[in-house]
């Protein structure tokens, strides 16, 4: 049995649930159940029409809970009619679920939480795991965000932002366990992308793609960080590099440029580049402009610092560093790396393991203290990013 | 999202404003605090935040490596001047100004006359795992 096909109708089953008259609590619940029972029951006996088993089998449990509730009574006589599923389509709820599980008023861990499980299909135990914290604890976290979203009404647009921001930190923040977010983030917003038509849906996942393009080359063996420019890019994945970039090619090709197009269009030009000192840094800080422009945001402005050094030496990059809060996450680790370029040893040693008592991942952690006892030690390896 | 780790010291900690020891609260005022840390662990686990949570006794030893073929050596009971953990909880929380907010709720725990410990309590956040998205590794 197909897991992945059976969670793919998670939002759409969902959906018709709740235009039926279910609430969404109550429905989202259901469709967890129906999942469960499709688990145990398909291997044995596929049904032709997956979809049409899911909807009868969720439906079935929101009554049998709402009759087992007296409290509701009312509401059964509401439901028990089985109103006509109305004019939305499933592309039209799966849209509102993403919305609705990326709302405002959710904390984005809430959020998170909500989405992987309404949208995403995953048990709590799954979500729970991924995140390092007990399964009580994250089912209290999908409750509560249930009961925040209860008053939202299911059929009003969301900002696509919000959605785009919870998917990013899906892939982007987890713990490398059995379930894998980055894959199961690219999955969730290429069903995005199927429901809407938006520049920016497309960037986030060009920029996805790309970025998981480079997963294989990233760890060592040893399970230790190579930096990008010492990585082996015969173990990028071509396949998803080529299609980042087709994706971004169309998003840019409408003109409506937004950060994530902007991000993705910078892992391009690496993901591009046959050798790291190949790569097109002059483009790359120009693109670290425009999406300064978009964002103001001062990771950028680092990482923008960082690009100088390469396109117009360590000092330019120092100067473009100098001008930058140096309190900034990954600042003193820029400048260690810009100062071993300028030929300056004593001080990027010095940088490196102060850099590495700032570091917020271990793998950071590792790799600067790395740094500083390889520079502290006369090793003459040139560093490379 | 992040985890921090929250750590009460029977020792070694700066100096509480209520810092009266124990043994010299009354029965009412240590089961008024107890309650307190229950109840305040029982709203983490309401609010999805609470991860884990331990107290350790206060004796215990050191122990080291005593060369090949040989038994480990210990060394103990600590000697006063150390500082010493008395227990732990972790919280998984969206911010660092969330994990202080809680740290300062659970240091505002009743103590002597039933007043607030204004026990300090050490913060640390957890090594988080890699992001992915990572263009400028230096």
């Amino acid at each position: 049995m197909d897991e992945v096909l059976l969670r793919s109708l998670t939002p759409s089953v969902l959906g018709i649930l709740v235009r039926r008259g279910a609430d969404f609590a109550a429905a989202e619940d259901a469709v967890q159940d129906a999942l469960l029972e499709a688990v145990r029951v398909w291997p044995a006996d596929q049904p032709r029409d997956p979809k049409g088993w899911l909807v009868t089998a969720a439906w079935r449990r929101f009554l049998d809970a709402t009759r087992a509730d007296a409290a509701r009574r009312r509401r059964e006589d509401l439901v028990d009619e089985e109103p006509a599923p109305g004019p939305a389509s499933a592309v039209d709820d799966t849209l509102r679920l993403y919305f609705l599980c990326a709302h405002p008023s959710l904390t984005p861990s809430a959020a998170v939480a909500l989405t992987l499980r309404a949208v995403g299909g995953l048990t709590t135990r799954q979500i729970a795991q991924a995140y390092l914290v007990p399964e009580a604890t994250m089912a209290q976290r999908i409750s509560r965000a249930k009961r925040t979203v209860s008053e939202v009404r299911f059929d009003r647009p969301g900002d696509v932002g919000t959605v785009l921001r919870v998917l990013y930190l899906v892939f982007n923040e987890g713990y490398s366990g059995d379930l894998d977010l980055a894959a199961e983030a690219i999955r969730l917003t290429r069903q995005l992308a199927a429901a809407i038509d938006h520049p920016e849906v497309s960037g986030l996942l060009a920029l996805m793609l790309l970025h998981h393009a480079r997963r294989a080359g990233r760890t060592a063996p040893d399970g230790s960080l190579v930096p990008l420019a010492r990585q082996d890019r015969g173990r990028w994945d071509t396949t998803l590099i080529a299609e980042g970039v087709r994706i971004l090619q169309a998003a840019l090709a409408r003109d409506r440029l937004g950060e994530f197009q902007a991000q993705a269009a910078i892992a391009a030009l690496h993901a591009d580049a046959p050798a790291a000192e190949e790569t097109d840094w002059v483009q790359i800080v120009e693109w670290y402009d425009e999406l300064i422009a978009i964002t103001g945001n001062p990771i950028a402005r680092l990482n923008r610092a960082v690009a100088v050094g390469e396109a117009d030496g360590p000092r330019a990059g120092l100067k473009a560093l100098a001008e930058l809060d140096d309190s900034l996450p990954r600042h003193t680790a820029a400048a260690a790396y810009l100062h071993e370029r300028d030929g300056d040893l004593r001080t990027a040693a010095k940088l490196y393991a102060e850099a590495a008592h700032k570091a917020t991942n271990h793998a950071e952690l590792d790799y600067l203290t790395r740094q500083a006892a390889r520079l502290n030690s006369g090793g003459s390896v040139p560093t490379d990013q | 999202m992040a985890k921090y780790l929250m750590l009460k010291h029977y020792r070694g900690a700066p100096d509480a404003v209520n810092n009266v020891p124990m043994d010299q609260w009354t029965p009412e005022e240590i089961t008024a605090h107890v309650k307190y840390m229950q109840d305040f662990a029982d709203r983490l686990r309401e609010s999805g935040e609470y991860v884990d949570g331990l107290a350790l006794a206060p004796e215990g030893m050191w122990v080291q490596f005593g060369g090949e073929g040989r038994p480990a050596v210990t060394d103990g009971p600590f000697a006063e001047t150390k500082d010493l953990i008395a227990g732990w909880m972790i919280i998984d929380v969206d911010s660092q100004e969330r994990a202080v907010e809680l740290a300062g709720e659970l240091s505002a725990a009743p103590g002597k006359n039933g007043e607030p410990i204004h026990e300090w309590l050490e913060l640390r956040p957890f090594l988080t795992p890699p992001p992915n998205i990572t263009d400028c590794v230096h």
